[in-house]
């Protein structure tokens, strides 16, 4: 565990909290759907960086691709944009 | 729900044939990689998924019917507790490896030491991510698709 290592690890922590912020802040639903998707992937990264490569893949596969996938559905039946 | 854009569905082409070798791939060397049946499941599912987002539930309802994916689900669980209770047949305790050892298939003992990797090992844990496989895959798949099914239903009878 060098210091590049501990370095990545807290950029890669930090940018999964700015994109579930953008998440949380975004009017259009699509584009808070692709920002989950993107906080999952990061999160994938970081089990990745922790060296859990089965979790990262059960992450990458069941929180980026199938939950995107049933909330895109979920927009699909209602409207894209949040109202006030 | 109705289907995407032209451009949506040629992407979803192109990237579908990827999505399900690495999803075999992962599922077939999940004793020698990281990975395994749930995970090669799960990205199997997640390629189906972005069928399912691209063409729209209708079409894939009608190239596939939900029985059948039910049926695979089964067929993956009584598959995983048969070859346990084969382990109890042909081994002397439940789950036992009695491929591992044998020259039958996926029978080859490694050698210690940092060799390379043999895909004709591991007894009978490749047959059993097989079979978790194909559960996760129908598992997922239904679920992404009775989901689509249910928000394609305009107005509800209750």
């Amino acid at each position: 565990m060098g210091v590049e290592f501990f370095i990545a690890n807290i950029l890669v922590l930090i940018l999964t909290v700015v994109a579930s912020l953008v998440a949380m802040l975004l009017r259009d639903l699509l584009a808070a759907a692709v920002a989950m998707a993107a906080m999952s992937l990061l999160l994938s990264l970081e089990f990745f960086i922790l060296q859990a490569p089965d979790v990262a893949i059960a992450e990458a596969g069941v929180g980026a691709c199938l939950s995107t996938a049933i909330v895109i559905i979920a927009i699909n039946g209602t409207k894209r944009m949040e109202d006030e | 729900m109705s289907g995407m854009s032209k451009i949506v569905k040629t992407a979803v082409n192109i990237l579908f044939p990827l999505t399900m070798i690495f999803g075999l791939y992962v599922i077939a060397h999940g004793h020698l990689t990281p990975g395994g049946g749930f995970q090669g499941g799960a990205i199997v599912a997640s390629g189906c998924a972005m069928i399912v987002v691209a063409y729209g539930s209708k079409w894939v309802f009608k190239q596939i019917k939900e029985k059948r994916l039910s049926s695979f689900e089964s067929i993956g669980a009584v598959g995983f507790i048969a070859v346990a209770l084969l382990g109890l047949v042909f081994s002397t305790v439940f789950f036992g490896n009695f491929l591992a050892g044998s020259s039958l298939l996926f029978g080859t003992i490694p050698a210690t030491g940092s060799t390379g990797a043999d895909f004709n090992t591991g007894g009978v844990l490749p047959l059993m991510n097989f079979a978790v496989g194909v559960k996760v895959i129908a598992g997922l798949f239904v679920i992404v698709l009775v989901m689509a099914y249910a928000s394609s239903v305009k107005e509800w009878d209750t």
